[in-house]
């Protein structure tokens, strides 16, 4: 009698849990994943919608200003023809120059920090301090600059911005280096030091070479994030109305557009407008350059 | 076992991750120009033995080796044994493919190249040796240049013992070589192995027990870093002398 009584309780029970959409579990779940995903999508909305009303004004504006003078004539006085050559150059310089100091720096620390730094004090501190770098306000490191080159030498220079911009740059590479080189499997590195090799060449021709995609992409990155930046140029660069060599102050976009946009001029805030437009497109193709580069390497293993 | 000349001799041989004693006073001759496995369950130290062979576990820190490995009458344990020369001397494959990212010749060669000054024409004469010899040759003579990326895992780890055998070493090392392959590159290897003892003195860490009564021509059983049995494998297999080895061989345990 008992035995029967608890069969039958069990069967209501595997009854009752109905695999139909009235099912209370299942409700609830579903109104609750409706709710979160509702909330998260309103979040990226309002996310994006900023964004894209940035890059449209910035269209906008930046279109009208745009002209084959802007790329042939240098920065004009109030009132007269001109365009941002000078400019358009002297950030190239520097973003190059920069970014030639400033990554084999980076890739050898960051080399350093995954290969070398197992053991001991050194490593950790090194990571540590390049995560201070990592977020320093560039403004520091500009005047950093300024105290030690630029009031050495006495003068503002391209070589001081260069300098500036480079150590934006290191801490950059540093990091994505060596989180890249940390993605390459041990099992890669004994098979090389197995045939006895010394650890230089396995780094070099093996752990450094399986890494490259994403090493690249990370200067890549580091070129993005130090083209667009003015504070760092402010104590350094300076600006200049003319053409300029490396040793003389420098003309750079930012700073020229920080300076036209802040006139009372309507043809200086046109070229301030392309000016804008001008370093988004770069960086906004850089980044799409080094994000494709990085998928790449994700799909070829 | 004597009418074989012993290539690596292990006298007393402990072996510590810190504090936890992974080999226990191992004692083993390995026989020259024979294939030797390594069986037991998961954690027992054959591993472990292979990687102290070439001085492997000296990459992580914490781990240490003490007692004596004579290889040809040398203790490869000693400090002033150059590390780089003794793994040039013992070659060594791995568990996973581990092709590196350059053209299947430049795999060759990248070990060749370490040790010795070839001519472009010998150079091409040892690539081609060394991947006739790994049974790989007539897949990838057109596509030399390739990745080695590009072959399949079962090539990929032929190719990793081409490599291997490419800077002509006196011993060889198989950690577990076929774990992560299909039963027809598993049967190439298992041929090749069979091949390679004529030049080479064989180490093999397997899993699998068939695969060690196949290949090998003496067999060691461990159990939680200690050598339980050592032997020629028909024995081994046959006549077990120890039960810890037989209820292991006969599935009853492990």
């Amino acid at each position: 009698m008992e035995q029967s009584l608890t069969r039958t309780g069990k069967a209501n029970a595997v009854k009752d849990k109905s695999f139909s959409r009235n099912n209370m579990v299942y409700r609830k779940r579903r109104l609750i994943n409706i709710f979160n995903m509702g909330a998260s999508t309103l979040a990226m909305v309002f996310g994006l919608f900023w964004l894209f009303w940035i890059l449209w004004t910035l269209l906008r504006f930046g279109i009208e200003g745009m002209s084959t003078e802007v790329f042939t004539q240098i920065t004009p006085p109030p009132g007269s023809q001109g365009g941002l050559a000078n400019a358009i150059v002297g950030s190239l310089q520097m973003t190059f120059f920069g970014t030639l100091i400033g990554t084999p720096i980076g890739i050898l620390a960051g080399v350093y920090l995954a290969e070398y730094g197992n053991r001991g004090w050194l490593a950790p501190a090194t990571r540590f301090i390049n995560d201070i770098l990592l977020s320093a306000p560039s403004i520091v490191i500009g005047l950093f600059i300024y105290e030690v080159y630029v009031i050495s030498v006495g003068h503002f220079s391209g070589w001081a911005g260069s300098l500036a911009l480079s150590l934006l740059v290191i801490p950059v590479v540093v990091r994505t280096t060596e989180n890249m080189l940390r993605l390459v499997p041990n099992s890669l590195r004994e098979a090389a030091i197995a045939l006895g090799a010394p650890q230089w060449k396995v780094t070099m021709y093996v752990t450094l070479r399986s890494a490259k995609a994403g090493v690249i992409t990370g200067i890549l990155l580091a070129v993005a994030r130090i083209s667009g930046e003015t504070a760092p140029l402010l104590f350094t660069a300076l600006n200049n109305q003319f053409w300029s060599d490396m040793n003389q102050p420098m003309a750079n976009l930012p700073i020229v557009i920080f300076q036209f946009a802040m006139s009372p001029y309507e043809d200086w805030h046109r070229l301030a407008w392309a000016g804008a437009l001008l370093i988004t497109l770069s960086v906004l193709t850089l980044n799409i350059v080094a994000r494709w580069m990085g998928r790449q390497k994700t799909q070829s293993h | 076992m004597t009418e074989n000349a012993s290539k690596l001799q292990v006298k007393d041989l402990n072996f510590y991750y810190g504090n936890y004693q992974a080999l226990k006073g191992i004692n083993l001759e390995i026989p020259a120009n024979q294939v030797t496995a390594f069986i037991g369950p998961s954690g027992c130290g054959k591993s472990t033995l292979l990687r102290v062979f070439n001085r492997m576990f000296e990459l992580y820190p914490g781990m240490r080796a003490e007692g004596e490995i004579l290889l040809d009458g040398e203790n490869i344990l000693a400090r002033d044994v150059d590390i780089n020369l003794l793994r040039a001397k013992i070659g060594m494959v791995f568990q996973k493919p581990t092709p590196f990212p350059m053209s299947i010749y430049d795999n060759i060669t990248f070990g060749v190249k370490l040790y010795e000054n070839l001519s472009r024409v010998d150079m091409d004469e040892r690539v081609e040796w060394a991947l006739k010899k790994a049974a790989l040759w007539n897949e990838v003579k057109d596509k030399l240049k390739q990745s080695g990326n590009s072959l399949s895992g079962g090539q990929q780890q032929r190719l990793c013992i081409a490599r291997a055998v490419a800077t002509r070493p006196e011993v060889v090392l198989l950690d577990e070589p076929t774990s992560a392959l299909d039963p027809i590159s598993t049967a190439h290897i298992e041929e090749l192995i069979h091949e390679l003892k004529a030049d080479y003195t064989i180490a093999i860490v397997t899993h699998n027990m068939q695969q060690a009564a196949r290949v090998s021509d003496y067999t060691a059983y461990m159990y939680l870093g200690d050598l339980v049995e050592f032997g020629e494998t028909d024995g081994i297999f046959t006549a077990p002398k120890k039960k810890a080895t037989e209820d292991y061989i006969t599935g009853k345990f492990g």
